[in-house]
């Protein structure tokens, strides 16, 4: 498989306690992979090794053939916060970005590219405005804005639509889908959302409670590429994958230690749920190893 | 109730509060008339206070005519010992402004300094607490010995009674940045000195600018007290002068300048705080 971010072996530690060891994940090109878990599991740790925000205390992860060494504008982070600079206009929040990643670029081609962005997200007629004037949507479309402007090759997302209310939370959970699938972008996100993660992911993440979390799973999304929201729901498997993430967010994330499967961190089962139980007894898990 | 009412009620009272101040300033300072029989000679001797019972407390109407007769004429000068209130206030304001923008230009690179580096916060605490606490007049005697000029000394001390206000507040503010806010500069790769001025500053500004409104209201407090020392000219001056002149006319009256200098003091950098707030 094609391994763009490959995650080898990373831990953190606080001291004695263990956060989380040996945990190795790959995710492709292109891919949109969602992690998903409990509070406490280490999952913002986790994108904040990947931000280079972070280090871990044992491992590596390697981006596009090369180990991380703290953050770069390749790797652009969208903030559960937003973290947008106060001062700053909509538009000054993104030129920041842009010029901060093209140094000798004209304010003209500074002002065009976060402008190309600032429309990309639907926010054209409110760059002069800052960000206390803004709803926590548009903020988050900003974030979003500024984090696309720099052209990354990978975008981090540490639970970006938490903070929003369900109605927005779906329209920018829409746009993000589209702006990822015309750009091609590589996205790794953390969510707590079952939902989110099945409508906008290619691959979900389990991963069991701290300390010492492990990566359980990782569940192949069965939808198909072009999916609405609207008719998600219908698809045949979608309750088989939702009915598994939330077995496993309700008890297993829990029990999992105790389930006494062998489980090789270098290589985490991928799962189709609701595939191979068709013809197993129920009680088999669908597992594809 | 609107706040506009509240507004108009809150400037009743304090006219009222103001009324009732000046007509019991008035009754009080009220002379009783002639008291005792004395030569005409000894009476002129004695003054109005002896002869007619006279409070040698002045009245609101003769503070309120010599004020206008300051603010008239602001700006005369008949010689050192007789300029315009204008004019002294003007030195005070002088001296203020050169020893608090010397603080502004120390104080701020230090705060960034300790506020940036925990090692230097802590190498220079120890400092900062011994020096802070000093009342700015203990450093007279030595600025005036050093310094050998009354003038750039009393300069010196609106210069370190302005120096901690700012450097504390500084230190704080630029310490307590946002974490998100660095984290968005580390993503995007800023160097150390761009994030200094395009994230760390505009971020601790208003701290900052708390710390330099604290501090321009402590120089005002202090450059009466340090003209009275160094003499020559001020505010200050000016009313250690008037009070050697026996004029407690000229004293109440240069007590309220006084006053309305440093509120609108306060409200200049008020306002310079606000510019640079900016809500989340």
């Amino acid at each position: 498989m094609d391994k763009f971010i490959s995650i080898e072996g990373i831990a953190k530690r606080y001291g004695a306690t263990t956060i989380f060891q040996d945990l190795w994940l790959s995710v492709p090109r292109g891919g949109f992979t969602c992690v998903i878990g409990h509070s406490g599991c280490g999952k913002t740790t986790v994108l904040n090794i990947l931000a280079g925000l972070d280090s871990p205390s044992a491992g590596v992860v390697i981006v596009d053939d090369q180990a991380i060494e703290g953050p770069s504008l390749d790797r652009a982070v969208i903030f559960q916060s937003h973290a947008l600079l106060p001062w700053r206009t909509v538009m000054g929040n993104v030129a920041y970005a842009v010029s901060s990643r093209w140094r000798r670029h004209s304010r003209d081609q500074i002002q065009r590219q976060a402008q190309k962005f600032i429309d990309l997200v639907g926010l054209t007629g409110a760059e002069g405005k800052r960000p206390a004037e803004l709803s926590g949507g548009m903020k988050q479309r900003v974030g979003i804005a500024r984090a696309l402007s720099i052209e990354p090759k990978i975008m981090l997302m540490d639970e970006p639509f938490s903070a929003l209310d369900a109605l927005t939370r779906g329209t920018l959970q829409d746009e993000v889908r589209r702006i990822c699938r015309t750009t091609g972008q590589t996205v790794f996100m953390i969510t707590h959302d079952v939902d989110e993660a099945i409508y906008l992911a290619d691959r979900i993440v389990l991963m069991t409670n701290g300390p010492d979390a492990k990566l359980a799973e990782i569940v192949d999304n069965p939808l198909p590429k072009e999916r609405a929201r609207a008719d998600i729901h219908r698809h045949p498997l979608y309750y088989a994958v939702r009915n598994h993430i939330i077995d496993f967010l309700v008890t297993r994330s829990k029990s999992f230690a105790q389930e006494g499967r062998a489980h090789d961190p270098r290589a985490v089962p991928l799962v189709r749920p609701g595939i191979i139980a068709n013809q197993s007894p129920p009680d088999a898990s669908a597992r594809v190893a | 109730m609107t706040s506009s009412s509240l507004t108009l009620r809150a400037a009743l009272v304090s006219i009222l509060l103001f009324a009732a101040f000046i007509l019991a300033w008035h009754l009080g300072v009220r002379g009783t008339g002639a008291v005792q029989q004395m030569d005409p000679e000894y009476a002129k001797l004695m003054g109005l206070t002896a002869t007619q019972g006279k409070s040698a407390m002045p009245g609101p109407l003769d503070v309120g005519a010599k004020l206008w007769e300051h603010v008239r004429r602001p700006f005369y000068d008949n010689g050192p010992n007789d300029k315009g209130v204008g004019i002294q206030l003007a030195f005070s304001i002088a001296r203020v402004a050169a020893g608090y923008l010397l603080a502004v230009l120390v104080a701020i690179p230090i705060g960034f300094l300790i506020g940036m580096s925990p090692l230097f916060s802590k190498a220079l605490d120890p400092f900062i607490q011994v020096l802070k606490p000093i009342s700015p007049l203990a450093w007279m005697p030595l600025a005036l010995y050093t310094i050998k000029d009354s003038s750039l000394s009393a300069i010196f001390v609106i210069f370190i009674c302005s120096l901690w206000p700012m450097l504390i507040n500084t230190a704080f503010g630029v310490a307590a940045v946002r974490k998100e806010w660095l984290n968005v500069a580390r993503t995007l790769e800023v160097g150390t000195l761009r994030r200094a001025f395009t994230i760390i500053l505009p971020a601790a500004a208003p701290t900052i600018l708390t710390g330099m409104r604290i501090s321009i209201g402590i120089a005002w407090l202090v450059i009466v007290a340090a003209e009275m020392l160094v003499g020559g000219t001020g505010i200050g001056y000016f009313v250690w002068n008037e009070w050697n002149n026996l004029s407690i006319t000229n004293v109440i009256t240069a007590i309220l300048l006084i006053g309305v200098v440093g509120m609108l003091l306060d409200l200049i950098l008020a306002r310079l705080t606000r510019l640079v707030t900016f809500p989340e």
